[in-house]
């Protein structure tokens, strides 16, 4: 029975009481971060949830490949065949420019690059809060995830991880307002920083003088310094140079060359050696990825 | 919270928690309706003794974990958005559906922008009048929850 004179605490005092606890939240949360631990906990409880809600998706997917007709099936085995093919050139061409290259890396006596580790994930879920730009994807812990580890896509960078829990994580892509990453020209190997603005298809570049020689079309890949992603993937194409003499700086901005809306499949590279269960999952064959990473170093 | 079939209470709150995050395309994605916060209303209006501010501040806090903001952000916004409701929920049940809907598009716009501020006093986001997209659906799917909710309470006995 509902009593008609409510008892207990008054709705004011509630608020106060969870308005208290949203301001220590956010404080901890934001200001000294001591989330991060918990937050991977709370990521794995959630994930369910995620995983449910994505199932609608998986359904129409499932769907709309099983419900191709023959024709178009072997149209598109074609098509795969005619690009395995030209991918495998490119693959012979460059395996021999690799070992060109790490002989002449041990004749400078300069260390000889490892090979990555790739990991293949799938996209989650989307967030539609729009003031991050955050995606989640079907790896976490169990499967050798770690934080701040290099998401991309077969275009280019997609971003990094930001929360990993245990069958899922958290992706923070270069669009996102609070992501910076190093980069260079590929044209004149000037460096850059591109900054996310927080719409998907604009990168901005600060603090570039006005003499910088940047053009409009040139590609910018990754640089390698700050550690955090490997050297020579493409990020993004400058749209815009205006070199407005009344401002201290050039204004630069880019487009992110990765599909960053039309995200469905990623790879997660890792720089350590991973162990054995995670090396199943690792990709080999990723001709396409090598292509740009030598045209990166070129 | 659970007697009297209180736990569809709950399911319905994690049915509008999925709804929130299902991945849609991007043209779309601006006009989603702000779920959680039309399902607390509803419940709010209809069992104040059962669905509570701590009740919205949980939601809240789920869906900031769930959206991977700073937590406690939503959490915050969706408290102070039913505390309006709870103060006034005898009055508010009187209007009709569509001056609910309306007043509904109020407090959505109010979460909205309690989110914003906060959002830009955390990290400089610049406004863009997209955000307040949802408060347009929000408004017009109220009647439809309200009349589906109100059918399972009623099925469901729930008191």
């Amino acid at each position: 029975m509902n009593p008609i004179f409510n008892q207990g605490t008054s709705p004011a005092h509630r608020l106060i009481l969870v308005l208290c606890c949203s301001m220590a939240l956010i404080f901890f949360d934001h200001k000294m971060s001591s989330f991060e631990t918990v937050r991977g906990y709370l990521q794995s409880m959630v994930s369910p949830l995620q995983y449910m809600a994505n199932a609608p998706k998986q359904i129409m997917n499932w769907a709309s490949t099983n419900v191709v007709t023959r024709r178009q099936l072997m149209k598109e085995n074609q098509d795969f065949r005619e690009n395995e093919l030209f991918f495998h050139e490119q693959a012979m061409e460059l395996s021999i420019v690799r070992l060109e290259n790490e002989r002449l890396r041990s004749l400078l006596s300069s260390p000889v690059r490892n090979e990555i580790k790739k990991m293949f994930a799938e996209i989650l879920s989307v967030d539609s809060d729009p003031y991050s730009h955050q995606v989640v994807i079907n790896r976490g812990a169990n499967d050798g995830v770690y934080e701040g580890q290099p998401v991309l896509d077969e275009k280019g960078i997609v971003g990094q991880i930001l929360h990993v829990g245990s069958s899922s994580s958290r992706v923070i892509l270069i669009s996102d307002i609070s992501h910076a990453i190093p980069v260079r020209i590929q044209r004149n190997g000037l460096r850059l920083i591109a900054s996310g603005s927080g719409q998907i298809d604009r990168l901005i570049h600060n603090f570039v003088a006005h003499s910088a020689d940047v053009k409009q079309g040139d590609l910018l890949v990754t640089s390698g310094l700050g550690g955090k992603y490997p050297e020579g993937y493409p990020v993004a194409r400058v749209v815009l140079v205006r070199t407005d003499e009344s401002r201290e700086f050039a204004t630069i901005y880019s487009e992110p060359v990765a599909q960053i809306d039309r995200l469905r499949y990623m790879l997660l590279l890792s720089k350590d050696q991973p162990n054995n269960e995670s090396k199943k999952q690792a990709v080999n064959s990723t001709s396409l990825k090598k292509t740009t990473t030598t045209a990166g170093k070129s | 919270m659970f007697s009297n079939n209180g736990f569809i209470i709950l399911l319905t709150l994690l049915i509008a928690l999925m709804a929130s995050i299902t991945p849609m395309p991007l043209s779309f994605d601006a006009f989603r309706p702000d779920w959680v916060l039309i399902v607390l209303v509803y419940w709010c209006l209809a069992l104040p003794s059962k669905v509570n501010i701590i009740t919205a501040w949980v939601m809240g806090f789920i869906l900031d974990v769930l959206l991977g903001s700073v937590l406690g952000v939503h959490a915050c916004a969706m408290a102070l958005s039913v505390y309006i409701i709870v103060v006034n929920f005898q009055k508010i049940r009187n209007f009709s559906v569509w001056q609910q809907a309306l007043i509904i598009g109020v407090l959505s716009a109010q979460y909205h922008l309690v989110v914003f501020w906060l959002q830009r006093f955390l990290s400089d986001v610049v406004f863009l009048p997209n955000y307040l997209y949802p408060v347009v659906t929000t408004i017009v799917l109220w009647p439809w929850v309200f009349l589906l909710l109100r059918r399972v309470r009623r099925h469901f006995r729930i008191k």
